[in-house]
């Protein structure tokens, strides 16, 4: 026998077990992308237009790659938990949990070429491969 | 029975009938704008990719970046993040407890509109001129 209250069992969980969690997420990465969009606006209006080497060159320095990286993970991580409250209001059963796993790998996905190709212009001019 | 007037009841109104508030409106454009901004992070990431991929693969997606359609993608995702930016700080504000006041929500979305469209004009021009 439990001699908690249902009150005490249920407090914090909601109908979902889980949500604040989510919100939280939200709350933490929109306020960091309230500095990420207009510093990323900055880097990719300076990068449009630059010709092959120079966009690689460009890329590779620290704040143009450090920008672009943060904003694309942080975007992405929240554009994944954002589309979620989107399919959870729209669809249900199994094409919601298919859209679900879509939105997490499509998100990841993006994240990984992003990084990738960072990551390529920034060790290339030190890495002769 | 008989008496019963059916044509003067208040009805409930119908979603596809009922003209949403301005605050519904631009609640429910958070959401078009950040699931649309997708369009943009794609161009941006690809041709990131490209840039690395192979000469060829630059050259072609550097074409769409600087074409008409690339301009349109990223200037209505330069618009978009504006918009969900504002947007997003306002559920900042009613996540606080403020701002909730009907004439208040509208205040704000007509500010959120305003702001969005003054913010990418002033992108637009500073993008161009300097």
């Amino acid at each position: 026998m439990r001699y908690i209250t249902p009150l005490k069992a249920a407090e914090g969980l909601g109908s979902a077990h889980e949500g604040t969690q989510h919100h939280w997420a939200m709350t933490v990465s929109a306020v960091a992308l309230t500095v990420l969009t207009p510093l990323f606006m900055i880097v990719v209006a300076r990068a449009i237009g630059l010709p092959h080497p120079e966009l690689v060159a460009y890329f590779g320095r620290p704040l143009p790659a450090l920008i672009t990286a943060l904003f694309v993970i942080v975007g992405m991580v929240h554009f994944i938990k954002g589309t979620r409250i989107m399919i959870d209001d729209y669809f249900h059963g199994g094409v919601r949990k298919g859209a679900i796993i879509f939105s997490v790998i499509f998100g990841w996905a993006v994240i990984a070429c992003a990084v990738y190709a960072l990551a390529r212009m920034g060790l290339g001019a030190i890495v002769v491969l | 029975m008989a008496d019963v007037n059916r044509g003067n009841r208040p009805l409930s109104p119908h979603l596809q009938v009922y003209r949403l508030p301005l605050a519904a409106i631009t609640s429910i454009m958070t959401r078009i704008t950040g699931h649309a901004l997708v369009a943009g992070i794609l161009l941006i990431v690809w041709w990131l990719v490209a840039a690395v991929a192979s000469p060829g693969a630059f050259a072609c997606a550097d074409w769409v970046v600087r074409s008409w359609l690339g301009f349109i993608i990223l200037t209505g995702s330069m618009w978009a993040l504006w918009y969900h930016l504002l947007a997003g700080l306002r559920h900042l504000f009613y996540d606080a407890g403020r701002g909730l006041e009907i004439q208040t929500a509208q205040k704000s979305s007509q500010a959120i509109i305003a702001g969005s469209v003054v913010l990418a004009v002033l992108t637009l021009i500073i993008f161009f001129v300097f």
